[in-house]
This record gives C-alpha cells, sequence and structure tokens, in this order.
C-alpha cells in the first residue's frame, strides 16, 4: 500500500494499492481524488503501467469519497493511453457521490463499469 | 437578499488548499441544514473554482492568494472565489464544456460549477485576476438557520 501525500508537511489524503494480475494492474485508490494529488497519483500509476508493463487498468473506486475534474481527468489520461495501445480501462465499485460525477462527466458512458473486481477481471480474460 | 451570515477565506495558492477551502465552505454551509447531496457538490463546486485559480489564474505560483467567502441569505448561499492572477480573455470560450488548455484536465470545471448552482457568475480582466460567484438556492430545509438569525 502505498500512500499519496499532497505535500510534504500535509496528511495522508489519498491511499493507491496496487495488484498485479498477469497484463492487468488492479488498483484499489482510497481518500479524496483532487487537484491537490492529481499530478502525483497520475505519476504513479504511469510509472506502474511502464514498470509492470500492464496493458488493462482495473480501478477500484470504492473507498474514493470525493472526485472532482482533476481526479477525473487522472482517469481519462490513463483511459486515452491504454485503449490507444489496445487495452481496457475498467471502474469498480463508486461510491453514490462519486458515480453521480463520473455520470455527469460522461465517464461511465465510455467507460466499463462493474460492481466488483472479480466481475472486472473476467471480463478482461 | 438579507446577509444572515458571512466567512471570507484567504489561503495561499497550493493545491493541498484545494481540500482545505472546500470542507471549509462545505462547514459553514451545513449551517442551512443542506442535503448530503446538495453538500457535496458546493464541495466540487468549490474544488473546481479554487483549482482554476491556483492552475490557470496563477499558472501554479504558490505563493499568491486565493480569497474564498461564502455568505448565508434568506434563499441561499453564495460563494466566491477570487484570484489576482492573469485572467480570462476569453471567458465564453473557457466555459465551453471539455475546453482545456491542459489534455490531462477535463474541461469539466465550469460544468460542474454551473451544473451545481443555481447562478453563476463570472468577472475577468486579463492580468487583474478573475472572480467567480455562485449563488445556490437551499430549499426550505434552510428554515432552521433563519428563523434562528430572524
Amino acid at each position: 500500500m502505498e500512500n499519496i501525500t499532497n505535500a510534504e508537511e500535509a496528511g495522508t489524503v489519498m491511499q493507491v494499492d496496487i495488484e498485479q494480475k498477469q497484463d492487468t494492474l488492479l488498483v484499489r485508490l482510497g481518500g479524496e481524488m483532487d487537484f491537490g494529488v492529481a499530478d502525483k497519483l497520475r505519476k504513479a500509476l504511469d510509472n506502474e503501467l511502464v514498470e509492470k508493463r500492464a496493458k488493462n487498468l482495473v480501478i477500484n473506486l470504492s473507498r474514493v469519497t470525493f472526485i472532482d475534474s482533476s481526479g477525473l481527468g487522472v482517469i481519462l489520461g490513463r483511459y486515452k493511453r491504454l485503449v490507444n495501445s489496445g487495452g481496457k480501462v475498467i471502474l469498480v465499485g463508486a461510491q453514490p457521490q462519486v458515480h453521480r460525477i463520473l455520470e455527469l462527466s460522461g465517464l461511465v458512458q465510455i467507460m466499463e463499469e462493474y460492481p466488483d473486481e472479480t466481475v472486472a477481471l473476467a471480463k478482461i480474460v | 437578499m438579507k446577509m444572515l451570515n458571512h466567512c471570507s477565506i484567504d489561503f495561499t495558492s497550493i493545491p493541498e488548499n484545494v481540500g482545505f477551502a472546500r470542507v471549509a465552505i462545505a462547514a459553514f454551509a451545513s449551517q442551512l441544514d443542506c442535503t448530503l447531496p446538495e453538500l457535496e457538490e458546493i464541495k466540487v463546486a468549490v474544488s473546481e473554482a479554487v483549482g482554476n485559480a491556483i492552475l490557470h489564474g496563477y499558472r501554479n505560483k504558490p505563493d499568491k492568494i486565493v480569497r474564498v467567502t461564502a455568505t448565508i441569505y434568506k434563499e441561499g448561499l453564495e460563494i466566491q472565489v477570487a484570484d489576482e492572477g492573469i485572467g480570462i480573455r476569453d471567458i465564453h470560450l473557457a466555459m465551453q464544456p471539455a475546453y482545456s488548455t491542459d489534455p490531462e484536465r477535463m474541461g469539466l470545471g465550469f460544468v460542474f460549477m454551473q451544473s451545481f448552482s443555481d447562478r453563476m457568475q463570472v468577472d475577468s480582466q486579463p492580468e487583474k485576476g478573475t472572480t467567480v460567484t455562485m449563488f445556490k438556492r437551499i430549499g426550505l430545509r434552510g428554515a432552521r438557520a433563519r428563523t434562528r438569525a430572524n
């Protein structure tokens, strides 16, 4: 489990837990996905994608309590990148308030979304 | 409109303060007996406005000041987010959905601010700064705060 803090002195605001399942990265996020953590989260995900040579990404949002357009941008950026190289990005378990923002943004209309990790991972193979 | 309560917060233009600003304003707004979805909407709107001020207004310069004010009226809540940054040359263009100067952002900041408020106004002058004013009606649920004030 990696913690992304938004400043050296600030408290932890986002938890990132990354697991590899063959050519898929399963990323469990927790906390608030906002402008304060977007850059660091983006870099952390990109590094892992390159290092693990992952083709697909499953993002478990069940412990994300807040998201704004910066957080959505991190998801969309990874989506564009992986889809361009033939991969998939799947969202899992967004809480109602987060899901509403995903809906308004149109992201859930273009991305696959499943209630849990098992179903999501099964859709990839 | 009769002002019932007011707060003003100045903070430095660092990304960490986006979370601080939304939580502070949501705490202030909770005097109005908002529903949870309304509080979430307020949080998103404040995050977008403050994020824009830091990223676009001040181009991520960390030593500037963002001012957020919130005012409770009988009719609802007004939130202002002001910076003294570079300003917006074409407000109409900036407010278009999917308009973004950064490919990693979705250009949804103004869309969310508009969707989550009943009125929104953007005042901006190049090199002078930008002020976003949002007004959100908080229906009859605000009766308790208003009765107290009256």
